[in-house]
């Protein structure tokens, strides 16, 4: 699209603006976890009695959650490879995949939650089980936001295809997908690993 | 929540802020149906996303919240201008210290300064607007409907109490049950997602948006120190996010993160709250720092001595002021070793305050000084801030402390720089950009007389506060005995306010007086500025500059000026281009409504009113996202009408 317009900013600069706005929001995400996680280490064997995470964490669940955000991420890499390629269908298709996983993702985590408040292991059970529940959880909040984005790009990329604003929006979501992944990867070893070692 | 806890009737001062809430609101909505306003309203202010104007609800609001906050600070003193007073009982001081600490940080100071991020800041680089003027507008509703959900609170369910700390165990279910506490998380909460998104937006707006030409260190000293100020934003806000979040999740979801049972850790909260708390003091103040630099240079008509320390400084202020936060709570016993390191390290942040101070010194020096109001404002500021910068010094000696900790000693000192810097601050500010913003000057006699109000009001109000500290009286009191030997000080204390508040009624009444009789500035330029704001017409137009300025160099309009008188001058053909501009939204102000009403609901614990107001925030963002027309084109033929009914030729 070319502009004969001033906008102060040549408007090809517009997305890349966008694209520098994210980074520092996502800054400014890397600190909420920093201390969501500096809190979860203060109170992380503040057990108050109530279970440890040996006893509550299930090996093989977390690890399956792990593999498939992971997973996720790549198909998301993959998704943003088919935007250089300027196909919308492929765009679509991985973005649906990566969607589907970030559900499954999310459905392991629900499941575990239910499973550990059936158990008894509430959020007021202990200041560890806050810690952990809220950590968790955060990011559990951050994959739904995640996924609802989705939604809406997979509908405007249906009904626009690739232009300059949604190839935009695409890069900034797969920013974030893979900020997420990043962030699991430390909630998978300082809780989970750590937890169960 | 039975209804007579729901509405606050009983106490015959809240009854009557009852009373004038609804004869105000009557007043407002009958004036404006009556002269036709509703749609003006609805156009020009509620949906624009234009900075300027945005910057004027901030000052307005700031204004609006300084009167409230104020009336607070009245009401406390005369509290305590006499032993035994039974003015307000002890419930409900301490409901005013927390309103009063609350409203006047994050709901005056912050506003204020953002006032003066969005008039000055895009006019300074020579930009037409900010990076996303979307969420300039999201940012501001955000602030306004959580200072309302936070002042409703006076009349609805029962102020926060807790102080503006919000401390727990205190502020824990179990000792707090009502809804005041959740007032306070939320609104801070709202706003504060708004004051992250101005961080991230003028972050962005200065290092991508100059005009060609302009260097980073070309930019003016205001520029620079706004830069700074959003890089504490971005890194400190993020940790009060938390911190509010986990005091929620106990009070809201049962969790124990800073309860006395079951493995909370209240100190905690202490910790996460001034790591935020002492940034962000320094995120009120840089942009004081800031406009004294551009003032001080004006009005001595010099360039500022020692532009890159200045620059250098400000980066220091910035990064120390996440190491000082312990010293907020020397007492809690961390140990010597902890202590030592804080003591340090707060000492330390002297030197590039004292650097600025230095710079602003020899700026003056030999300089040309024009005593206008801005500059007046400013040198009231550096006599006071000293005083300020010296009790903190004495403060930050960790074992002093335990003798001043609490005491009026420390009301003493962050009014100081509070008031100094801050406040200060923001009037230089105000009456430096007032033409550029409104068009006309402020009345300079009127001026004066608020100027000295407020200074010696200042001082009779907090000096003698000083030496109630060293005698023994403790902050947060709601009154004392009659034979302790403080009486004295307190009654010259409470007449100090009252001077402040007469220098607050001469400033109103400078404002109105202004507005009807002062003349236009007809020229942009009317104190003979440095910086590219005065280029343009006073008010700017909306799209700010008809051509982007080239720069060259500091002071960038100084020197075309100079340029200018040369005799061999010819001016540069100026060729207008059509320009791209965002369009109004309604987005932005819906979407504060329904943040309004998910935390009102959750006040009160009505889940489902919760989920409403939630849905509705996804909803909005939701429809933003699915909009792609939101810009329109300027056409030259109207930029032209626009400069020719400014006065300014093509
Ligand atoms: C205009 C004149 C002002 C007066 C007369 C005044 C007076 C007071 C008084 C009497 C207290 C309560 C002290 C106590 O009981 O411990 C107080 C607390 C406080 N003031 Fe002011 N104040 C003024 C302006 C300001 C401004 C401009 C700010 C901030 C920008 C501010 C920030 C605070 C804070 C943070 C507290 C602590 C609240 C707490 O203890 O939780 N004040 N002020
Ligand atoms: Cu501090």
């Amino acid at each position: 699209m070319a502009h004969a317009v001033e906008t102060g900013v040549k408007h090809e600069d517009h997305e890349s603006i966008k694209i520098a706005g994210f980074w520092i929001f996502l800054v400014q995400d890397v600190l909420l976890f920093a201390t969501l996680f500096a809190t979860y280490v203060v109170l992380r064997n503040h057990y108050a009695g109530g279970p440890t995470p040996k006893e509550l964490f299930d090996v093989p669940g977390f690890v399956a959650e792990t593999f498939i955000l992971l997973t996720s991420s790549f198909t998301s890499g993959l998704a943003a490879l088919q935007l250089n390629k300027k196909s919308v269908g492929g765009l679509i298709t991985w973005l649906v995949i990566t969607g589907v996983l970030g559900l499954a993702f999310l459905g392991f985590e629900i499941n575990e939650f239910t499973n550990m408040v059936q158990e008894g292991a509430t959020i007021s059970t202990s200041a560890f089980l806050s810690a952990f529940f809220t950590l968790v959880g955060t990011h559990g909040a951050h994959v739904t936001l995640g996924l609802g984005w989705m939604l809406g790009l997979i509908i405007q990329l249906a009904r626009r295809g690739i232009t300059p604003v949604t190839s935009r929006k695409v890069s900034v979501l797969s920013l974030y997908w893979h900020f997420l992944d990043a962030v699991w990867i430390f909630i998978f070893t300082v809780v989970y690993l750590i937890g169960v070692m | 929540m039975q209804t007579q806890h729901f509405f606050i009737v009983g106490d015959p001062l809240i009854l009557g802020a009852d009373i004038s809430i609804i004869l105000v609101s009557a007043a407002i909505i009958f004036v404006l149906t009556y002269f036709k306003k509703w749609g003006w309203l609805w156009r020009e202010w509620l949906t624009t996303v234009d900075h300027k104007k945005i910057g004027i609800m901030y000052f307005i609001s700031a204004l609006l919240m300084l009167f409230r906050g104020g009336v607070d600070a009245l009401l406390m003193r005369l509290q305590l201008m006499f032993p035994n007073m039974n003015l307000l009982e002890s419930e409900h001081y301490n409901e005013i210290f927390t309103t009063h600490g609350t409203i006047m940080i994050l709901f005056m100071a912050m506003p204020l300064i953002f006032a003066m991020f969005n008039i000055a800041v895009p006019l300074q680089i020579g930009a037409r607007d900010v990076a996303y003027p979307f969420l300039n507008a999201v940012s501001f509703w955000l602030f306004f409907f959580g200072a309302l959900l936070l002042n409703l609170s006076f009349v609805i369910g029962g102020s926060p109490n807790a102080s503006w700390w919000g401390y727990p165990p205190l502020s824990e279910l179990t000792f707090n049950p009502g809804p005041g506490e959740n007032f306070y998380i939320l609104s801070i909460q709202i706003s504060g997602i708004g004051s992250i998104a101005t961080g991230i937006n003028f972050l962005i707006t200065i290092l991508k948006m100059r005009a060609p030409g302009m260097r980073l260190m070309d930019m003016p000293l205001f520029t620079w120190s706004v830069l700074s100020s959003c890089i504490v934003i971005i890194a400190a806000f993020p940790v009060l996010t938390v911190a509010l979040f986990l005091l929620f999740m106990d009070r809201f979801a049962g969790a124990h993160f800073f309860t006395m049972t079951h493995g909370g850790d209240p100190m905690m909260y202490v910790n996460l709250f001034w790591m935020w708390g002492h940034p962000e003091v320094y995120i009120v103040v840089l942009p004081a720092f800031g406009i004294f630099s551009e003032v001080v240079s004006v009005f001595s008509k010099k360039v500022i001595f020692g532009y890159t320390s200045m620059v250098v400084s400000l980066l220091l202020i910035s990064v120390y002021a996440y190491f000082t936060w312990v010293h907020h709570f020397f007492t809690m016993g961390a140990g010597a070793d902890v202590n030592t390191f804080f003591s340090i390290s707060t000492m330390l942040i002297a030197i590039p305050t004292g650097v600025k101070v230095f710079n602003w010194l020899l700026t003056m020096y030999r300089g040309r000084i024009r005593m206008t109001e801005p500059m007046l404002w400013t040198l009231g500021f550096i006599v006071c801030f000293v005083v300020g910068g010296a009790t903190g010094v004495m403060l930050s000696v960790a074992p002093a402390d335990y003798q001043y900790h609490n005491s009026y000693f420390v009301v003493a000192h962050f009014h100081n720089v509070l008031i100094g810097g801050t406040v200060f601050g923001m009037f230089a500010g105000m009456t430096y950009w007032w033409p550029k913003i409104f068009g006309f000057k402020l009345n300079p006699t009127l001026g004066k007389w608020a100027f000295w109000l407020w200074n010696i009001g200042f001082y009779v109000c907090f000096m003698p506060q000083y030496a109630l500290g060293f005698m023994g009286m403790t902050r947060r009191i709601y009154t004392y005995p009659d034979d302790m030997g403080w009486t004295p000080y307190n009654v010259v204390s409470t007449i100090g306010a009252f001077i402040m508040a007469l220098g607050f009624v001469f400033q109103v009444w400078q404002i109105v007086y202004s507005a009807k009789r002062m003349d236009r500035d007809v020229t942009g330029d009317p104190w003979d500025g440095h910086t590219l704001e005065w280029s343009t017409t006073s008010p700017a137009p909306y799209y700010n500059f008809a051509v982007i300025p080239k720069v060259e160099g500091r002071d960038a309009f100084w020197k075309e000026k100079k340029k200018r008188s040369q005799p061999d001058y010819k001016p540069e053909k100026r060729e207008l281009k059509p320009i791209h501009f965002p369009k109004n939204s309604g987005i932005p102000f819906i979407m504060g409504v329904c943040f309004f009403i998910a935390g009102f609901g959750l006040t009160f614990h009505w889940v489902w009113l919760g989920v409403i107001g939630l849905i509705g925030v996804a909803a909005t963002l939701y429809a933003r996202s699915f909009q792609y027309d939101t810009e329109y084109v300027i056409p030259v033929e109207e930029i032209k009408k626009t400069e020719a009914a400014l006065g300014r030729d093509i």
